[in-house]
């Protein structure tokens, strides 16, 4: 009896690995001192009420930011521990089956959990404040899509201590993921948890994709938009083509595994090769997915600090769209070498080397909006700095790997994992990092300190290059990705060390952020202005933090950098509310259902994930019961008072 | 933050990439050591693009360090501020048109050779065949002219365009010999083709290309060229002392292990064609018709 109630623990719960049981017993400690904090200082309804039923677009978007950086920390650790067991050869650190999986989290963690909701961190916290909005188009929906992608996270990152984790590659390509070669949950976990998390993506493109076209101040036409939303709009109509193509294939997939159909089978008239072009289709535009919003900030935060207009509006907006378009043509170029034939290949080749064009429109675009300004090195322009240089060379070795005939050379080598990564840490992570420093103080109300962000940035930026160009030259040795291990006979000894200290250094260059939000949260420098920058656009013409309907009174909008002209002509004042403007102000009610409806979909989750049908099917119902009951919903918004709303403004000497 | 520390951070960056570049380890730098035409004209393109974004590369880097030093909002700065400063036809047309340029001389060039590469590089010459097929977690390889097959190694003559027709019996993989040329996909129930051809007689390393489980690490195997003499001697030697392989040694071979180097005298007729119809082939018209009269009668 105890040894049969062992054994199914033992295939439940992950045992037999120090390093996970040190999770283990991590998790439990952290969830415990978090209830325990919770307790006894009676925050539990504060918990509820201000932040798990929500609606606030500015609360989301600090939800989104948290889940980013804790993801950021899980992800990394995953790539200092894949860095240490390649640091030398034969290490013994990790087993194949462990590096495997290691190498799967940090790729899907990464890209599903941590650069997407950084960019959504961003869209909510600044694209309803940006054109003049008090909210986006569908408050409950928003929160929805943050539960959504929350419990599809969650369901992700407990893959590693109940059931496995899944380890044939964040791409993971039939027939390997097919049950013939790949039982166990792992795989489950991975389609579930990126299923859950895509319907919340989807909702966030639309909900988005609304906001801008419907929801933009008086005045603020197309071409008046600041850049930032351009990028998000672009963003969004991506997200719109290519995402429901990821959720289709994972189901596809998901429905071979769980139910033994033959979509991606080797036997039986399955196609494998449909997967990998589904998969794609979604893959590389989801890049620009991650790119163009960080595109969006250097454009803002290269204005911004160098007091100058940003140079070329038309043609940052035209390539914007060129990069949303073209984007989606390009996704053949990630298997070229499976024998389409030349001519797919040529035609493949030409459209991935055209996003270029545009690319490389804007980097100049950016070079010519900071000459002749007056340039300001703040720790926001730093990234962008930084980011030129790094983004330019990954721009290059894009160029050299969307060429077929070197792609045959580059593809699936150390030379391709460090072109990508050069592409998202240098494109996106930098680009996430400027914006977080940049509209930190309109998050939060406070000022970062810049002391460790200075380390932190030297520590990053010199840690990517020592870890990231070593790389390049590794695959051009021939080294393969996802090798857990290679021979001392191979000559990559050197390199691959000199690529783990780099890794390192980009750790404690996190740590510095860490503990620079920390030391700035203890020494809080509250920003009293709202406009710490010089800042262009409508968001700094609020107080730090907004208040939650945003504006008392809708601005009327005649300029494209609206804050900055009516402060040359020393108009500040015109776009604070009359008390007589104030009128009732019209607001969603907070709701505990989309909470609710994450739990559902998690439950749902789990239960297809060990095969549960009746679990699965259990928590599908409470989905559609929450469905059910919005729909019922007479009274889901309420009025503010004008009075309110004036006392309000007065306290923050609006009025 | 003095505009020192830039230039120190450029310089170490740019230095560091040289100097791995040119250090010692040259030789290993396998993609940058072709040992036949194929390996060769690719490299002559990765030459052609480091070239020609070298072009856009390098004056960003420098025009971005310029304008950061000259145009930093320090007291004293007398470097003209023009804050309206934002539109100029002719600046735009010209950085439209750099890209444009340079992605349609690569462009050129890409078509060309892509073409190219899906040919033998010598169409004079009788090609020599291989069948190669990925299995977990070995390479097995089929000589079908001389009736032999290896595993984690394979011979070929100098001088004279193989043909690798890949698959799998396994997970989809890639065939890569960095020294002769470029990776090409092995899928099961597919046969995709690779041309290749040695001008240097040597040894070369091989590896899968595309991860198929834990014992993907240890794919590898080597590919010794060698004048067609010696080959035709090898050839010999391997049919007069191998053992045979029977379907019961190719079943073996088939389940999931990892392996050394081993020879064959001889497999089962049509075994390779077998195969890629047994693991999806029958339903794609592509692969029978790829295949041919080669079909065994079934």
């Amino acid at each position: 009896m105890g040894d049969s109630l062992t054994n199914t623990a033992g295939h439940f719960f992950v045992t037999g690995d120090p390093m996970i049981i040190a999770s283990d017993v991590a998790i439990v400690l952290v969830s415990l001192g978090i209830v325990f904090t919770l307790t006894y200082f009676k925050k539990w309804k504060w918990l509820w009420r201000e932040w798990l039923t929500t609606v606030d677009h500015k609360k989301i978007a600090i939800m989104y930011l948290i889940s980013a950086i804790l993801m950021l920390f899980r992800g990394g650790v995953d790539a200092l521990l894949m860095r240490t067991q390649l640091a030398l050869p034969n290490m013994k650190l990790l087993s194949a089956e462990h590096y495997d999986q290691i190498f799967t989290t940090h790729g899907t963690i990464m890209i599903l959990f941590m650069a997407m909701p950084f960019i959504f961190a961003m869209f909510n916290a600044v694209v309803p404040l940006q054109i003049g909005a008090r909210d986006v188009a569908f408050p409950y929906l928003n929160a929805i899509s943050f539960w959504l992608f929350f419990f599809g996270a969650l369901l992700f990152n407990i893959s590693f201590v109940i059931g496995g984790s899944p380890d044939a590659g964040w791409t993971s390509y039939p027939p390997l993921t097919e049950l013939q070669f790949d039982p166990g949950v792992g795989e489950n976990y991975y389609l579930l948890a990126l299923s859950i998390s895509g319907i919340g993506t989807i909702a966030t493109g639309i909900n988005f994709l609304a906001t801008i076209i419907k929801m933009r101040a008086p005045g603020m036409t197309l071409m008046k938009m600041p850049l930032f939303t351009w990028a998000v709009l672009g963003t969004c109509i991506i997200i719109l083509f290519v995402f429901p193509v990821l959720s289709v294939a994972l189901a596809l997939l998901l429905i071979d595994r769980l139910f033994g159909a033959h979509f991606f089978t080797m036997m039986y008239g399955g196609n494998p090769m449909q997967f990998v072009n589904l998969f794609w289709i979604w893959g590389h535009p989801e890049v620009y997915i991650a790119v163009l919003p960080a595109f969006g900030i250097y454009s803002e935060v290269v204005s911004t600090f160098s007091q100058k207009k940003i140079f070329g509006y038309k043609s940052m907006v035209a390539s914007i769209m060129a990069i949303s378009i073209i984007g989606n043509l390009t996704w053949v170029h990630h298997f070229f070498t499976m024998g389409a034939g030349p001519a797919v290949n040529t035609f493949f080749s030409i459209t991935t080397m055209a996003v270029a064009i545009p690319t490389g429109v804007k980097v100049f675009n950016w070079l010519m909006t900071m000459y002749r300004g007056r340039i300001t090195l703040s720790l926001p322009m730093m990234w962008v700095l930084a980011f030129i240089p790094n983004f330019a060379l990954a721009g290059a070795t894009g160029v050299w790997l969307a060429e077929a005939p070197t792609d045959y050379q580059y593809h699936n080598s150390y030379f391709t994992v460090a072109h990508f990564h050069q592409a998202l840490i240098g494109g996106v992570v930098y680009g996430m990092l400027a914006g977080m420093y940049y509209w930190w103080p309109k998050m939060f109300g406070f000022k970062l300190k810049e002391k460790f962000g200075k380390w932190a940035f030297w520590f990053f930026n010199i840690g990517f290059y020592v870890c990231f160009i070593p790389q390049y030259v590794l695959g051009l040795m021939g080294m393969q990705r996802r090798m857990y291990t290679y021979t001392p006979d191979m000559h990559w000894t050197a390199l691959n060390f000199v690529s783990t200290i780099g890794a390192y250094l980009m750790g404690i260059g996190f740590l510095c952020i860490a503990a620079q939000i920390i030391h700035s949260l203890v020494h809080m420098e509250k920003d009293l202005t709202g406009d710490p920058w010089g800042g262009r656009t409508l968001e700094w013409s609020l107080p730090s933090p907004p208040p939650h309907y945003n504006f008392a009174v809708i601005p009327q909008v005649s300029d494209r950098d609206e804050w900055w002209e009516r402060k040359r002509r020393g108009e500040q004042d015109a776009l604070k509310p009359r008390p007589e403007d104030i009128r009732n102000v019209h607001m969603p009610k907070n709701s505990g259902v989309p909470f609710l409806m994450g739990v559902c979909f998690f439950i749902a989750g789990f239960g297809f994930t060990f095969g549960w049908i009746a679990v699965g099917a259990a928590g599908l119902l409470g989905v559609l019961v929450c469905l059910a009951h919005r729909s019922l919903d007479q009274h889901p918004d309420h009025d503010i008072p004008a009075d309110e709303i004036r006392r309000t403004e007065a306290a923050l000497g609006r009025l | 933050m003095r505009p020192s520390w830039w230039k120190f951070a450029f310089t170490l960056a740019a230095g560091a990439g040289i100097s791995l570049l040119t250090s010692g380890c040259g030789e290993e730098i396998r993609v940058f050591q072709p040992a036949g035409p194929v390996a060769r004209s690719e490299l002559e393109l990765i030459w052609l693009q480091m070239g020609l974004t070298a072009v856009v590369i390098i004056p960003v880097i420098l025009l971005l360090a310029w304008i950061v030093i000259r145009y930093r909002n320090k007291p004293g700065n007398r470097a003209p501020y023009q804050p309206e400063f934002a539109e100029s036809r002719t600046l735009e047309i010209v950085w439209w048109a750099i890209p444009i340029v340079i992605v349609g001389i690569l462009g050129t060039v890409t078509w060309h050779k892509t073409y190219a590469l899906a040919q033998s590089p010598n169409p004079s010459k009788e090609p020599l065949k291989i069948e190669v097929m990925s299995l977990n977690w070995k390479w097995l390889f089929f000589y079908p002219d001389q009736k032999i097959a290896t595993v984690n190694y394979a011979e070929i003559p100098t001088d004279r365009p193989v043909e690798f027709l890949l698959t799998a019996n396994a997970p989809m993989n890639a065939f890569w010999v960095p020294n002769l040329g470029g990776m090409e996909y092995t899928m099961p129930g597919m046969v995709t083709s690779l041309w290749l051809q040695a001008d240097k007689a040597g040894e070369y390393y091989g590896h899968g290309g595309n991860f198929t489980g834990p014992g993907f690490a240890q794919m590898q195997f080597r590919v010794v060229a060698k004048p067609q003499s010696d080959f035709d001697a090898w050839v010999r030697q391997v049919a007069n002392s191998a053992p045979d392989m029977t379907k019961a040694d190719y079943d073996k071979l088939t389940q999931p292990s990892v392996l050394g180097e081993l020879s064959f005298s001889s497999y089962p007729e049509g075994i390779f064609e077998q195969t890629v119809m047994d693991e999806g082939g029958m339903y794609m018209d592509h692969d029978r018709a790829m295949l041919g009269n080669m079909m065994p009668h079934s």
